[in-house]
């Protein structure tokens, strides 16, 4: 113990009515808020005021609540549009989560623009919805894709061989991986697209609900994230894109909302970014998402950052205790995001997770979804401990103990 | 899960019964569990009487798979064919000496989807889903 906690953590767990809940007895220790956060009592509340106040679709009423509701909705756009600094709101696309907007730039920008031989350059460490979107575009009009490597003992991208690609169409990369941790240089990685008139997408699933992000001072053209790894709703993601560029592309999704006019030959488009919002959007879920913002920004992002930076650590000088301990990806806490991906000698890691879980400790094991960094690291699969605001250093001691406790009953020695 | 079970578990999982290929197998299967990445191919060598002369198996993952692969494998040897078409998933509890919840159970019962697939496949039938259900 002996840590300061620059948060006050016990207030924000306060916030959140799953922790008083017990699991076989013991406090829930939720380590798994990569994959999805817990959401406080104000999102759910958003939620419901919606639902129970002012419930009706947005855009096109008349009547005053769906004025409201639509008021509300766009607030919540502004707000979003705030948060990661993008010049306008209409930069702000509503999609269903960071997949939705990686697919929607594969298939609204890259299906119409790659021809034969184009390249798509990516890296080693993608997530599968930055790597399968971008197969898919390429078995339809035969562009190649490129992979920038990353190194398997210190799990940061080989920038130094970066100038070995060229002639790339777009680079779509992960800002902070979902297994290795690492938090790659975007503003490096979208120079060197740009000075090859690329185009720069980020994966920002891991790195939005976790640090500040500021779209203008990165420079990307599109970063897309989810709402429910920031205490938002499910359901609910962004597409941030440069004006220009979403002006100029095509629809991904035909229907109601998206147009201006219908006509049985043709139809013309609504502005952007209704354009990409086609049928009745997740109109709550955007709204929760506006509510979990406000909770974001009212700590701080920069606090956030360092409470789980001082997690991270935590956990990486207990770990290096622990015999027959292999953890992957950078081990200085300043490189990575707040999750920590490792394998204990041969315990698997769903045996692992098991185990962990008698002792109440929520942890992923697998390959989250990343398979080609298990098979460049050797091994199926990693159990990922992964930290948020609302995890304090009593919860990391006792993750600690609980898997020497497992290490043991594998006598591991 | 008590101590006991564990250690059996473990002993198993370290040191598993007749595993490797097997060279003149009737019939071999391969079988995966995406879930955690577990792989069990099971090898049967199957005489004219429809006995199993000799079975064994070869995998890798987690110790539920690992371990109940080899405890079913060691339980089949000179099995008829009739029997094993009638192994269940209490079958399997009954070897690991538990029952394992929905988040496990398609680790534990990996082995035996791979056996009665062989099995099957050498009595040319196929098998229906249900009954690992």
């Amino acid at each position: 113990m002996g840590r300061v906690s620059l948060l006050n953590v016990d207030e924000i767990r306060g916030d959140f009515p799953i922790f008083s809940r017990q699991v076989g007895g013991r406090p829930l220790i939720y380590l798994d808020s990569a994959a999805t956060s817990q959401r406080p009592r104000q999102v759910v509340e958003a939620v419901r005021r919606y639902y129970e106040e002012y419930n009706s679709n947005v855009h096109r009423g008349v009547y005053s609540i769906s004025v409201e509701a639509t008021e509300e909705y766009e607030r919540a756009r502004r707000k979003i549009s705030r948060f990661i600094n993008a010049k306008s709101e209409r930069e702000v696309v509503f999609v269903r989560g960071t997949t939705e907007a990686l697919n929607l730039v594969a298939y609204a920008w890259a299906l119409r623009k790659l021809r034969k031989g184009d390249k798509i350059l990516l890296t080693e460490m993608e997530h599968h919805s930055n790597i399968v979107p971008w197969q898919l575009i390429a078995q339809h009009t035969g562009a190649e894709i490129n992979y920038i490597p990353f190194n398997r003992y210190d799990g940061k991208l080989e920038l130094d061989k970066l100038d070995r690609y060229k002639d790339f169409k777009i680079l779509s990369f992960t800002y902070a991986s979902n297994v290795l941790g690492t938090i790659n240089d975007a503003k490096r990685l979208v120079k060197y697209a740009h000075e090859n008139n690329a185009l720069a997408v980020i994966d920002a699933a891991q790195a939005v609900p976790h640090m500040r992000v500021d779209v203008q001072e990165i420079g990307c053209d599109f970063l897309a994230f989810s709402g429910h790894k920031m205490l938002g709703p499910t359901g609910i993601g962004v597409l941030y894109g440069r004006r220009e560029l979403l002006e100029e592309m095509q629809p991904f999704m035909g229907g109601g909302e998206m147009i201006r006019e219908v006509h049985l030959s043709h139809s013309t488009w609504n502005e952007v970014p209704w354009k990409f919002e086609a049928g009745t959007p997740n109109v709550a879920g955007a709204i929760g998402l506006g509510a979990a913002v406000d909770y974001l920004e009212r700590i701080g992002m920069e606090r956030i950052r360092e409470h789980e930076e001082s997690l991270t650590k935590h956990a990486l000088d207990e770990f290096e205790k622990i015999k027959g301990m292999r953890i992957y990806g950078p081990l200085e806490a300043g490189e990575r995001a707040g999750l920590i991906a490792f394998n204990v000698a041969d315990i698997h890691a769903h045996d692992l997770a098991t185990l962990l879980d008698e002792d109440g400790i929520c942890v992923r094991a697998g390959h989250h979804c990343a398979m080609p960094i298990h098979t460049k690291l050797e091994t199926p699969a990693t159990t990922r401990a992964s930290f948020y605001l609302y995890n304090t250093h009593e919860e990391i001691e006792r993750l600690t103990e609980s898997i020497k406790k497992a290490a043991k009953k594998f006598k591991i020695t | 899960m008590s101590d006991i079970t564990f250690e059996i578990i473990l002993d198993h999982y370290r040191n598993p019964r007749n595993y490797g290929e097997l060279g003149d197998a009737t019939v071999k299967v391969r079988d995966s569990n995406p879930l955690c990445g577990d792989v069990v191919e099971v090898y049967l060598k199957i005489g004219g009487d429809g006995r199993v002369e000799k079975a064994t198996f070869k995998g890798r993952g987690c110790a539920i798979s690992q371990a109940a692969a080899s405890m079913l494998i060691e339980s089949i040897q000179n099995k008829h064919v009739d029997e094993i078409v009638k192994l269940g998933k209490q079958d399997i509890f009954d070897m690991l000496g538990m029952e394992v919840g929905p988040a496990r159970i398609k680790c534990a019962l990996l082995a035996l989807k791979a056996l009665k697939t062989a099995v099957y496949g050498f009595l040319g039938k196929k098998m229906d889903e249900e009954e690992l259900s």
